[in-house]
């Protein structure tokens, strides 16, 4: 009489099967692509403007990100507040290259009217002129070593966050620091990077940033209707991989692990599980996914500075996929769309101001109470968030813990969140 | 027989209060072994020393055939070695289904790309249908472990345990919360147990000691009062006044 079908349910069907919101995903997605793709000015019937496509592009960027938070979050447990520095590094390593290859063009070109061919140095010269002279400085700081090979900056948008990550965590987990500290400690590392980055002599034009980006060198003639697109299917198509990759961690025994760790890592430390490689794993994951998000991200938006970096923005990471619902993959990415896309129209002038006779409310500067006070909302009333609605549709008993957290580590998940 | 587990002139002190003082005890490869003690005797402390949770400031605590020592191991590397515990509260994840809890507990390579790539085979599902028919759950395969009662719940863990196939089995107040039925099956099942590998039981209730029928150690202020079977231990005038007289 034993039920067969639950323990080869967890593990011997295909992906597809094991996970239908899979297969429902990733129809969205391509569904969005393509009606977005038809919609355009580069593309289609140009019902959608290029900054409204760069936009949408931008928040599946966003998306990825939040998918990469809720992994480290919903599933390990480990509540980190610097997975935004990550991608800002992404923004930073492709924005680099960016930068020079288009500045190199541009320094050719006004060099070609004289008499000489200019040397190889005079057009070196001329590039770090052009880049470095906002902060004073007219020479190559060594951190752009690379900066002219297209591969190798790739490189960095994987290696620099991967690296970053791998050390960070090795040292914090392997002290076994856990909880709040954690996340504090995360919260430093930004804290410390942004610093830094804001630093003229941090070889990154201080606060200045790296600007121009949404040109690709040598296809002046493309215009950006046509980029934005191009960019957008990029964005796609990554969101569409990580989702992939992330449903294959989280479904498998290796999920049961992570899962497992975020509620009782203790025993799951007396099971003979390494707990700290396995977090060390997912942070570093995690990271890499952040910078490929970053390196996509910032090309659309055109510019990065540290401000990119602030804490802040590691907190709304958090804030989104917690108003998402964290431990479903969906409900990180529905959650980083729908605030990120919600806050653009509140901030971008297009909601109405409440006139309320002896004060206007006006949204630009309302919209992050709005933002802080449905968090607060969320988290007490609502803890499941926006995916929570999913359950309605396939509903399913409820154990009554009588208010009581699944595990006793400050990650486990809280008796409402668990509901299924 | 051989000796699985010996542990030599250990002593911990936590704040200057002497949980454990120069505790020595040994465990052969099967072996059922009950620990008394009143509250505070160090029975706790005992377990964490031998899992890896705490480091004794003096002593030797000494593993298997190669007398390797378990002081300088990890926690993980210590329940890889074969040393499982059950935990008085029982601990299974309860966000999880009952097949989920087995299969984790299984004994498989705990080596994260390992884990990342495994497919669990048709012999590990007819391992886990197996447990479960043991521990009278299968036909909760597919619930989420914080579904079942108290005592189910118990049932799992000892058969996460069994699943996991340790050499030595640390099983702190297995009986705690259970029906009398239930306490019955709970005994052979240690019984059953011990036979194939050595396990260690720590017991508050002396009635249930009674039943395991095994060689008793007796704790008290963190060494060891007495030794011997049930009845050599219960008559011990020592043991008495500490322990059964109050």
């Amino acid at each position: 009489m034993t039920d067969v079908s639950a323990t080869g349910a967890i593990r011997r069907k295909p992906l597809v099967m094991q996970y239908p919101s899979l297969l429902i995903f990733l129809g969205c997605l391509a569904l969005f692509t393509v009606g977005v793709t038809v919609l355009s000015e580069g593309f289609g019937i140009g019902m959608i403007s290029t900054s409204f496509v760069k936009t949408l592009g931008k928040t599946l960027c966003l998306c990825l990100v939040a998918l990469a938070m809720d992994l480290v979050w919903g599933y390990c447990g480990i509540l980190s507040l610097g997975h935004m520095a990550f991608f800002g590094i992404g923004g930073y390593a492709i924005g680099m290259w960016l930068m020079y290859a288009r500045t190199e063009l541009i320094v050719i070109e006004s060099l070609a009217n004289q008499a000489l061919p200019p040397t190889a140095q005079e057009i070196s010269d001329g590039i770090a002129t052009q880049i470095f002279g906002v902060v004073g400085a007219s020479e190559f700081p060594p951190i752009w070593a690379v900066s002219h090979s297209l591969t190798l900056q790739l490189l960095a948008v994987i290696l620099v966050p991967g690296l970053l990550a791998l050390v960070f965590g090795w040292l914090a987990f392997r002290s076994r620091v856990t909880g709040v500290y954690l996340s504090i400690l995360t919260q430093a590392m930004t804290l410390a990077l942004s610093l830094y980055l804001f630093q003229n002599d941090s070889g990154l034009r201080g606060n200045n940033g790296l600007s121009g980006l949404q040109n690709l060198p040598g296809l002046d003639d493309v215009p950006q209707s046509t980029v934005s697109i191009w960019f957008f299917w990029a964005s796609a198509l990554a969101l569409g991989l990580g989702y992939l990759a992330s449903v294959a961690i989280v479904s498998g025994k290796f999920g049961s692990v992570i899962r497992a760790i975020r509620d009782d890592e203790a025993r799951v430390r007396f099971l003979g599980y390494p707990v700290e490689a396995y977090k060390l794993f997912i942070f570093t994951f995690t990271a890499i996914l952040a910078g490929i998000a970053g390196a996509l991200y910032y090309p659309q938006a055109g510019i990065i500075n540290p401000a990119e970096i602030a804490p802040i923005a590691s907190i709304y990471l958090a804030v989104w996929v917690a108003i998402g619902g964290r431990g479903r993959l969906y409900g990180a990415v529905i959650g980083a769309a729908f605030v990120s896309l919600l806050s653009t129209w509140f901030t971008g002038g297009q909601a109405p101001d409440v006139n309320l006779g002896f004060y206007t409310i006006e949204w630009v500067n309302w919209w992050t109470v709005l933002l802080g006070l449905s968090f607060v909302a969320v988290t007490l009333f609502a803890p499941k968030g926006i995916g929570g609605l999913f359950d309605l549709l396939t509903s399913k008993t409820t154990p009554d813990r009588h208010g009581a957290d699944l595990g006793p580590d400050a990650g486990a998940l809280r008796e409402k969140e668990a509901e299924t | 027989m051989s000796t699985l587990l010996e542990v030599s002139g250990v002593s911990v002190s936590f704040d200057g209060f002497k949980a454990i003082n120069n505790l020595s005890f040994e465990i052969g490869e099967r072996e059922l072994r009950a620990v008394i003690g009143p509250n505070g005797a160090g029975k706790t402390t005992f377990m964490d020393i031998i899992t890896g949770k705490t480091k004794p400031d003096e002593g030797r605590v000494l593993w298997g055939d190669k007398s390797q020592s378990l002081l300088a191991m990890s926690e993980s590397k210590i329940a890889q070695a074969g040393v499982g515990r059950k935990f008085q509260r029982p601990t299974v994840f309860e966000d999880q289904s009952v097949a989920e809890n087995l299969m984790l507990a299984l004994r498989k390579s705990r080596n994260p790309f390992s884990v990342l790539r495994f497919k669990a085979s048709a012999e590990d599902e007819t391992r886990v249908e197996e447990l479960a028919t043991e521990i009278g759950l299968s036909g909760a395969l597919a619930r989420k472990a914080g579904e079942l009662s108290h005592g189910q719940k118990q049932w799992l863990e000892i058969g996460m345990l069994l699943a996991q196939d340790p050499k030595l089995l640390l099983v702190d107040e297995p009986a705690a919360g259970m029906t009398p039925t239930e306490r019955e099956h709970t005994t052979d099942l240690l019984v059953e147990a011990a036979k194939t590998r050595a396990v260690v039981v720590v017991e508050h209730d002396m009635e249930f000691v009674r039943r395991l029928d095994c060689r008793v150690t007796v704790l008290h202020e963190g060494s060891v009062l007495a030794e011997g079977s049930i009845d050599h231990v219960t008559s011990d005038a020592q043991v008495i006044e500490v322990y059964l007289g109050r």
